[in-house]
């Protein structure tokens, strides 16, 4: 691994971004618009709002990010330029860390963007730092471009890429605890949703609404996170390989 | 002759229930331009990706430059151009260079240098999905060669160009191999074997006839590659 290579990979992998304004302005705005039209939703309940609108937060970039992120490898693949990566001195890790670099810098934005607007004007109440909400949005965003990266293996085509979204988002969307608690969910679920990253940003997104300093629990999952991005990024690495039959 | 840049033995490639190459045997001499020619679905990309270490193989010995095929060591000495562009299609050609030259690690310079090898100067800054067919596979070579590797292996570079462009290229190949630079080129235009110093003729993953085109038209007795080719077809029926 060369700081070099990783810098001049997220470089690359921003430069193509910054090319794209829809997709950045469609990543950076709706997270903002749903959490608007959440606000509105729940027009006479505050409560709801202060309930749900702090675990989105920490929904929509690990959406975003998955998506992205297995399309964008998906077309690292497609188009050859993933081999002839792989046929010159560049290492997995150099690659790997380069798309986590370059997502992470634009989860950032979209973070404190979303933060921003949601605190600033729509009035969510928080109770802990606004730093720590978004550390915990970086962090699933960085989650959502590992899982990606490992889930883009599997996928031949773009349509199958998409397809992943509901296979792998969808039941962590239903099992983290966001519509119902997990202590409450049938027991064999809630073991799955130990299980599940997702489960885990939500703790800490509810905890860090609640509790005004960031508690020994929230910072637990905020290393189970980090545990978890780093698995799915060995597994992510494993299915780069430099000889394909 | 002098000594090989590539020496291939007993190579066997099996992809699913295919053998695409059962055994080959192979030396291809350095500092000079060989062409692999034949038709669609020979296994001429197979071996291509064997020497540049990319395929997976069965059994077999794959030597480039004397080391084993697909080494660390080989990665910045080899040139590889696949028959897709393999470039960042959203980025201009300038942008794709540096991000593959900062991959190599080669100086800023060398992108400067490519781009005029191949005659692209009035396109470096275009967006590389912009740019026609033929601009687009020698923006490819364009990478390939940066940092001058002492091997290019190009798979079917020519394709789809217009005569007039693939003549400049064919002279930017004799330049590079008058420099010393070790050529394998893959066509199934027979047409451009007159171009190359050597031929390797292939079919169905075995070398039919490995020699120069003077060479293979007389032991053949025929007036051009493409009745070569169908005489050793022939010849290799008989015998089977």
């Amino acid at each position: 691994m060369t700081a070099a290579r990783v810098f001049a990979t997220a470089r690359r992998v921003l430069q193509q971004l910054r090319r794209d304004h829809r997709s950045v302005a469609l990543m950076l705005v709706v997270p903002i618009v749903l959490i608007a039209l959440l606000k509105w939703v729940y027009w006479d309940d505050q409560a709801v709002f202060d309930r749900i609108g702090l675990p989105l937060l920490g929904i929509f970039p690990f959406v975003t990010m998955f998506l992205v992120t297995s399309v964008a490898t998906l077309r690292e693949r497609q188009s050859g330029t993933l081999e002839r990566l792989l046929s010159m001195p560049l290492s997995k890790v150099d690659l790997l860390l380069g798309y986590q670099i370059a997502f992470g810098i634009f989860a950032t934005l979209q973070a404190v963007l979303a933060v921003a607007v949601t605190v600033g004007l729509l009035g969510l109440s928080v109770a802990g730092p606004l730093w720590a909400v978004v550390l915990v949005a970086i962090l699933v965003a960085l989650l959502g471009t590992a899982i990606g990266l490992a889930v883009s293996a599997l996928a031949r085509t773009e349509f199958q890429a998409v397809q992943f979204l509901p296979a792998v988002i969808l039941p962590q969307f239903l099992l983290c605890g966001l519509l119902a608690t997990r202590e409450s969910m049938q027991p064999i679920l809630a073991a799955i949703s130990n299980l599940l990253p997702l489960s885990y940003a939500v703790d800490a997104m509810k905890e860090i609404g609640v509790a005004p300093s960031v508690s020994t629990e929230t910072w637990r999952d905020l290393v189970i996170m980090v545990l978890f991005i780093v698995g799915f990024l060995i597994i992510g690495s494993a299915t780069l390989r430099r000889r394909t039959p | 002759m002098s000594a090989s840049a590539i020496s291939v033995s007993g190579l066997r490639v099996v992809r699913g229930d295919t053998v695409v190459i059962p055994g080959l045997d192979l030396d291809i001499a350095s500092g000079a331009i060989t062409g692999l020619l034949g038709p669609s679905g020979c296994g001429k990309t197979t071996l291509m990706r064997a020497i540049v270490g990319v395929q997976r193989i069965v059994s077999g010995d794959v030597r480039v430059l004397g080391i084993p095929a697909g080494l660390p060591e080989l990665r910045r000495r080899v040139g590889y151009v696949t028959q897709a562009p393999s470039l960042y299609s959203d980025l201009t050609v300038t942008e794709n260079l540096r991000y593959f030259a900062r991959v190599l690690g080669v100086d800023m310079s060398e992108v400067g240098r490519v781009v005029e090898v191949v005659d692209l100067g009035h396109r470096a800054d275009s967006v590389v999905v912009r740019l026609s067919g033929g601009e687009q596979a020698r923006a490819s070579l364009a990478v390939a060669l940066l940092g001058e590797p002492e091997l290019l292996v190009l798979d079917e570079p020519t394709v789809g160009l217009d005569p007039l462009l693939r003549q400049d290229l064919w002279a930017s190949f004799r330049r590079l191999a008058d420099a010393g630079v070790t050529l394998l080129v893959s066509s199934h235009v027979m047409d451009e074997a007159s171009r190359c110093d050597r031929l390797v003729l292939m079919r169905d993953g075995q070398v039919l006839a490995h020699e120069t085109l003077k060479d293979l038209l007389s032991t053949t007795s025929t007036t051009d590659v493409e009745s070569a080719f169908l005489q050793l077809v022939q010849d290799t029926g008989a015998h089977t």
